[in-house]
């Protein structure tokens, strides 16, 4: 009789991190946050090596006056102004309304789209019926119903959230079918082979297999957002960073213009960093080689 | 004298695929089987071996004919009767513990817990629980698979090519295992293969089936002692012997 405690020859291939006694609960997944912990000042600082040698080489030609301050003013001259209009409390007022505004849309077009994904996603009928006329939708650039919505709502907050709404919809939208749809039949049999309940199916089985597209969905939703609030915020607004750049243009001061572009791409980073880890979170069973070289 | 443990009369499945032709899977296939007993279905490619077992485990209906295990026909999956298929299919966002704990959701926690530990020790997994699939090895995957099939002790189980995808050392390391666990657990296996050597060592009986459709063209009684050797005249000469019936034209 083969003994059970000594381990099968097939064992034998395992790495050793996995293999180790506590396996990865304990030691495999311990060491990888030490790791990772290790490593993220690090990986922050090389991220931050480009924009900052570009800045001190930008100052260095201002300060040569190689560039006009009248339309390239240096580094130093935007971080001036935008100090001021935080001392002020201008600037949180500005960021807060742009941010509620993507935060509104980011919301209900998530919300919409995750329903009728799912809906499109599970129902053949449903998707039948629903899906030729939303492509046919998806079609018709998300600008085109500015007028429509301006005429409708006015330029107040329920068109510009609208708008937003609209482009983030159909990416999230659109990764959620696909993603229900090629999820692996094999795996749904094994539900069926050990009699799970829809309910059961529906969260043990399928949600997570969907979840990795639908977290693509939502993070190419969120920057589709932060492009949508900029063209909402043009066509009309008295508050938010697009006024903000909008004011910078019709009293000549382009440190304000400048200003609002990096303010752009440094909440439009953090968001997405925030979904990113979420997803990680989500995810953390995925063999990528994203997780190979963290 | 009792009841077989499975029961397929008159088995036949017929596929009418969308715009195309009809075809016949299986045809008219007659096979009673034990309990204790281990019966292998040996076949070429497309000879419908894996569609008669899906028919048994009831995942597919037959067009003709029925299945019944311990006296009762088939209608649907059911947790009294294991099932192996040719991949592990554990499900990749869930440990090992818990793709085992899929067989055994109808059941209290505290008792599904006792039973994941058992099993998973007795197929060599129990340091394993609580690893991501993707963190095992081909052969120790197929391994967790195994241990989710029997964790609730079925009285007949399946098998559809369990070790095809495996290299030729870990495949045998797996046999001889499958076999121990028989031998402790006291259930029927019905096991598919086209690995003729591996149906001589493991069976008690071998059915070969061929052609399209499948039918059963012979029966063997294996009657060689077990631990099987397998470099035995004996054994290789019922391996001869069901390659010449399977290439027979």
């Amino acid at each position: 009789m083969a003994n059970a405690s000594s381990l099968p020859e097939d064992l034998l291939q395992v790495p050793p991190a996995a293999a180790s006694p506590s396996a990865a609960g304990g030691t495999l997944g311990a060491r990888r946050l030490a790791g990772r912990g290790g490593s993220w000042l690090m990986s922050l600082g090389l991220g931050l090596l480009l924009p900052l040698l570009a800045a001190v080489l930008w100052e260095f030609a201002a300060a040569q006056q190689w560039l006009r301050p009248n339309q390239l003013p240096a580094p130093s001259a935007v971080l001036d102004e935008m100090l001021g209009l935080a001392k002020t409390g201008e600037l949180w007022q500005h960021l807060a309304a742009t941010g509620e505004r993507v935060l509104w849309g980011f919301l209900s077009g998530a919300a919409a789209a995750t329903l009728l994904g799912a809906l499109t996603g599970y129902s053949r009928l449903a998707r039948q019926i629903l899906d030729p006329t939303l492509q046919a939708l998806k079609a018709v650039p998300s600008l085109a119903w500015v007028p429509l919505f301006i005429l409708w709502f006015g330029i107040f907050e329920l068109s510009k959230v609208l708008l937003i709404a609209v482009g983030i919809f159909f990416p999230i939208y659109l990764n959620l079918m696909t993603g229900i749809l090629s999820t692996d039949r094999k795996l749904v049999e094994v539900g069926h082979v050990y009699g799970l309940s829809r309910r059961q199916l529906v969260w043990r089985v399928l949600l997570p297999a969907t979840l990795p597209s639908y977290f693509t969905g939502l993070r190419a939703g969120l920057a589709l957002g932060w492009m949508f609030v900029i063209a909402a915020e043009l066509m009309g607004a008295s508050k938010g960073l697009g006024f903000l750049m909008l004011d910078g243009q019709m009293t000549g001061r382009p440190q304000m213009i400048i200003g609002s572009i990096v303010l752009f791409a440094v909440v439009g980073k953090l968001t997405d960093s925030l979904l990113a880890w979420a997803a990680r979170k989500a995810l953390a069973w995925q063999d990528s080689f994203a997780t190979m070289t963290r | 004298m009792a009841e077989p443990m499975l029961q397929i009369a008159g088995v036949s499945k017929h596929y009418r695929p969308q715009g195309g032709q009809p075809h016949l899977a299986v045809e008219a296939v007659d096979l009673d089987v034990e309990a204790g007993e281990i019966v292998c279905l040996v076949g070429t490619s497309g000879c419908g071996k894996s569609t008669l077992l899906r028919i048994v485990a009831g995942l597919e209906k037959p067009t003709t004919g029925r299945v019944r295990i311990a006296g009762v026909e088939v209608a649907a999956p059911s947790r009294d009767v294991g099932l192996v298929f040719q991949e592990p299919r554990l499900l990749p966002w869930m440990s090992v513990r818990q793709n085992v704990r899929l067989a055994l959701l109808d059941l209290p926690r505290d008792e599904q817990d006792g039973l994941i530990d058992a099993v998973l020790a007795k197929v060599g997994l129990g340091r394993f629980a609580d690893v991501w699939p993707h963190q095992l090895s081909g052969g120790m995957a197929q391994r967790a698979a195994i241990a989710r099939a029997l964790v609730r002790r079925p009285r007949l189980l399946l098998l559809d090519e369990p070790f095809s995808a495996l290299d030729s050392f870990t495949r045998q390391n797996l046999q001889e295992h499958l076999l121990q666990l028989w031998r402790d657990g006291g259930f029927t296996m019905v096991f598919v293969t086209h690995d003729i050597e591996e149906a001589v060592a493991l069976s008690d009986r071998i059915v070969v089936l061929r052609g399209q459709p499948g039918r059963v063209v012979a029966v063997h009684e294996v009657v060689l002692p077990r631990p099987r050797d397998r470099s035995s005249p004996a054994f290789f000469d019922l391996k001869n012997t069901i390659i010449r019936q399977l290439r027979l034209v």
